[in-house]
């Protein structure tokens, strides 16, 4: 019996964005299987931000082109685009109001309003029960980017594009933002690529990893192997 | 003072515009001290700003006598000069000249013709082109505000917008607490104009007007007049240039255009 293949739902194709002669990316490949985690590391400037807002296309890529569910992501309709492939920055930028204000943003924007049963449940999968009322101006960092993670999965997102989440936290905040990512990754059994500059990090969240070097693909393959090397 | 040393018109004339001059050059070597840069901008606008304006207080004389659709043409070209000048406050601003341009000529351009065709203006080249020049200059200064403060408010919250679009937010909508800002903030010199009219400051048009003989209530009337026209083009004109640029610092596929230092 053959084993289980999953679909695969991003696959980047010979894409590279060059700005100003500046090569940033240059063709890069790869394939994300339904509920695979990749993670993606590098030096800083090698390509991994870049990598990450061409897949959400906030930036256009300037060569290949990404493959959303088969589909060119050219011919998704950019909103729609941005819901399924839910994006997380480095630093969280909430709205101003309260917490449930910022959840309520990504479906108010397709014309939803999220119960406050739909609130606390995902407030839960990030650790933040009886958060909603607060004030986002009085949360502390690691409570922000858990509240940006949550604000993301409110989209019901197909992937999810994790852009160095711990990088701007301390310690203590770096482990409670990680463990609710992996909480979420695995009990949603999410698709994901997290961009992260910590090797260790990449080996406890992802399976597989992709390093970039100079905008390109310098290694690809399981997580032990790739960053040992 | 100077009257002692100068007695022909022009002479004395020129005396005025260089102490004038100085005290500017005085502030902008102040400013230089401060770490502010502005010497030769200010140089160039300063002798540009002379020497448009001689050749125009020369070419008046002409115009004086010149027929009455002519003004068109002069207040066309005002326009073009004005959106020109507005366009470089918008450094980096994907079709910044287009968008002062066109909102200035429907801005101001539309209320300088309704006001004309209501009588408010006369037609006389001697009174529309002063007047619409007036109102074309503080379009401009409004324009210039408002692209400038947008510009900046969307770089400074650029991670803010790019979460928003992110979360699949329309881009017109992910900056229109920006583009409120701008229309606010470009409007705040028109008002406290009004505010503070004949307290403040008496302006040079009243005055103009009482030295030729038109009676003081007259002249105080049409100095409101004048200022509540230069409100209305000025707000009409910041309200169309920040509806079309906050479109066009976007890409199609709603990507943020805007780059800090292009």
């Amino acid at each position: 019996m053959s084993p289980v293949v999953n679909p695969v739902i991003l696959r980047a194709e010979r894409l590279g964005r060059i700005v100003q002669d500046k090569i940033l990316l240059q063709d890069v490949d790869f394939e994300l299987q339904m509920g695979e985690v990749l993670a993606i590391t590098g030096p800083s400037g090698s390509g991994k931000t870049s990598l990450l807002r061409l897949l959400n296309r906030l930036d256009e890529p300037t060569s290949g082109t990404v493959y959303v569910e088969g589909v060119d992501y050219r011919r998704i309709e950019p909103r729609e685009l941005r819901r399924k492939l839910g994006m997380v920055t480095q630093r969280p930028y909430l709205f101003p109001g309260t917490v449930a204000d910022n959840i309520r943003f990504g479906p108010a924007q397709r014309g939803q309003t999220l119960p406050p049963e739909a609130i606390a449940e995902l407030l839960a999968q990030v650790g933040l029960e009886d958060f909603a009322g607060r004030d986002v101006a009085n949360l502390s960092g690691g409570e922000a980017q858990r509240v940006s993670v949550a604000r993301t999965l409110a989209n019901a997102p197909l992937a999810l594009l994790l852009d160095e989440p711990t990088s701007a936290l301390d310690e203590a905040a770096k482990l409670e933002v990680e463990s609710a990512i992996q909480k979420v990754v695995r009990d949603q059994g999410l698709t994901c690529v997290i961009v992260t500059h910590e090797v260790a990090q990449a080996a406890r969240l992802a399976r597989r990893a992709l390093v970039l070097e100079h905008g390109r693909v310098a290694r690809t393959g399981p997580v032990g192997e790739v960053l040992r090397a | 003072m100077l009257r002692l040393f100068f007695h022909s018109q022009l002479q004395l004339g020129f005396a005025q515009a260089l102490v004038a001059a100085l005290a500017a050059l005085t502030v902008i070597l102040l400013a230089r001290r401060r770490g502010v840069h502005l010497e030769s901008e200010t140089m160039i606008a300063m002798v540009r700003g002379l020497v448009q304006i001689v050749a125009v207080g020369s070419i008046l004389v002409i115009l004086l006598r010149a027929p009455r659709w002519t003004s068109g043409f002069l207040l066309a070209g005002m326009i073009a000069a004005a959106g020109a000048t507005s366009a470089r406050r918008a450094k980096g601003m994907p079709d910044a000249f287009r968008v002062s341009a066109w909102a200035i000529a429907c801005g101001a351009g539309s209320i300088i013709a309704l006001m004309t065709a209501l009588g408010v203006i006369d037609t006389a080249i001697t009174s529309l082109v002063p007047v619409g020049s007036m109102l074309i200059a503080n379009a401009m200064n409004t324009n210039s505000l408002a692209l400038n403060r947008f510009r900046s408010d969307v770089l400074a919250h650029r991670g803010e917008i790019e979460t928003a679009l992110a979360l699949g937010a329309d881009a017109r909508h992910s900056v229109s607490s920006y583009v409120q800002a701008a229309f606010e903030a470009s409007l705040i010199p028109a008002i406290d104009s009004l505010r503070s009219l004949g307290i403040v400051w008496i302006p040079g048009l009243m005055a103009g007007m009482l030295l030729s003989g038109a009676r003081p209530v007259y002249a105080a009337i049409y100095q409101f007049v004048v200022l509540a026209m230069i409100f209305a083009a000025s707000g009409l004109t910041s309200l169309i240039s920040t509806m079309l640029i906050r479109s066009r610092v976007f890409s199609p596929a709603e990507q943020l255009l805007l780059q800090a230092g292009r």
